[in-house]
């Protein structure tokens, strides 16, 4: 049977969770449409698809040093330290695939519709 | 006691504590045992030895390590202690964090209070990723050939270094093909071929690169490709030792007579492979424990075998 005093605990800690889910999603970086977050070593969205002519934007949250390295070196991010960003205008439609010149195993693509 | 007991007495303890604090292992069918290690300063050994260093990854600031330039130092003056003087110092890339000039002076200036009459280079990522290696040519890779390999032969022993982190390719992290890993090139690997083609099977290799030359793990790019082909011109030696850094951890493996091994960082651990969602510094060290992930590496040949002994040594 519940008790008082385990109906109210649980109640605090469904209350407490509740608290967290909304302070969570307040606190979370709004994901712009435009943009690419680097974060435990991974490129997010690893395939973000946009329209020709908008502008997209990397943000490095990790700790570690990245770059946003195009394939065929169209575009070159340099390094970005932690809170860094980058922004690159996509004219053309095409897939334009990318990595991290300094962790490769890190990769990306932009699809520009 | 007289004094020469004293000496021996305290040669004998120091030794103990340098084999304790280190992880102690000689290579098939080597000629140091640990027991041999422990009576070894008393004896001139008939060989020599060599310290090989490893990412000291200077401008790196964050957390666990604020001071990578005082541990690179730390690690010189390790060097400048041992009983018996290194020939040579290697070291084995991401000298910087970033590549900038700055950098790359700060390191240079403490490499050369190193007690020892050359230091070699090869080049970690982190060393050439800005501009394909071109400031760490001109300051570290005098003398090199192609893009920065070279070899040279020390008493008997033929070592070579070899560049592995230009040319990466774009990991298969989402699917888009590519490995992730180190890269050798066909130019570097023609002429390895031709390096070693005169050279009789007795003769003692030892190979130097920054990522290491055996698959230690596919998720985290850390493998070369086309080393199976590199190793392929080896397989006729009898003992080839390669010595690796990029992952700043102690791990050795051994495949017929070629024995694999990596060093520690001067600057920071990462984790074990398979341990950590993704590869880069351990943050949460204490910061009484870091110098203990931290360390160098001596190697010792002894003329008499063609052998060579690997010795760990921490920085605290």
């Amino acid at each position: 049977m519940l008790t008082k005093r385990n109906f109210l605990l649980a109640l605090s800690l469904i209350t407490f969770g509740l608290v967290l889910a909304v302070y969570g999603r307040a606190t979370e970086p709004a994901a712009d449409a435009n943009e690419v977050v680097i974060q435990n070593f991974a490129f997010e969205p690893a395939t973000l698809t946009v329209k020709a002519g908008t502008k997209v934007t990397w943000v490095n949250r990790d700790e570690e040093p990245h770059t946003a390295t195009a394939t065929d070196k169209r575009f070159n991010s340099k390094v970005l330290e932690n809170g860094d960003r980058f922004t690159t205008e996509f004219t053309q439609p095409g897939t334009y695939k990318y990595y991290c010149a300094l962790h490769p195993k890190m990769t990306g693509q932009i699809m520009v519709k | 006691m007289s004094e020469q007991d004293q000496i021996e007495r305290r040669s004998f303890l120091k030794c103990m504590a340098w084999a304790g604090t280190g992880l102690v292992w000689a290579m098939s069918g080597g000629v140091l045992s640990s027991h041999e290690l422990l009576a070894g300063p008393k004896r001139k050994p008939a060989g020599f030895s060599f310290v090989q260093i490893s990412d000291s990854h200077i401008g790196f600031n964050r957390d666990p390590n604020h001071d990578v330039t005082k541990t690179l130092q730390e690690a010189v003056d390790k060097i400048n202690e041992l009983d018996e003087r290194p020939a040579f110092v290697i070291h084995t890339g991401d000298i910087t964090h970033l590549a900038s000039a700055e950098q790359f002076d700060t390191a240079a200036q403490v490499m050369k209070s190193a007690r020892a009459s050359q230091v070699y280079y090869v080049p970690g990522e982190h060393d050439v990723f800005t501009d394909d290696g071109k400031l760490y040519l001109e300051r570290f890779g005098r003398g090199t050939l192609g893009q920065g390999w070279q070899s040279f032969d020390y008493n008997g022993v033929h070592f070579i270094g070899l560049i592995n982190v230009l040319n990466l390719k774009q990991g298969s992290g989402t699917g888009l093909g590519g490995s992730g890993f180190g890269q050798l090139g066909q130019e570097q690997l023609a002429w390895l071929q031709k390096d070693v083609k005169g050279l009789s099977s007795s003769t003692p290799i030892v190979v130097f690169a920054h990522i290491p030359l055996w698959t230690i793990s596919a998720d985290w790019g850390w493998g070369t490709d086309e080393s199976e082909q590199a190793l392929s011109y080896l397989k006729r030696f009898g003992s080839v030792t390669v010595l690796n850094g990029h992952v700043h951890q102690v791990l050795q493996k051994v495949e017929g007579n070629v024995t694999f091994h990596t060093a520690r960082s001067t600057a920071y651990p990462q984790p074990a492979p398979g341990t950590a969602p993704a590869p880069g510094p351990i943050k949460d060290v204490p910061a009484e424990k870091l110098r203990s992930t931290l360390g160098l590496t001596d190697v010792n040949y002894t003329a008499k075998g063609s052998q060579l002994a690997v010795v760990d040594e921490m920085l605290g």
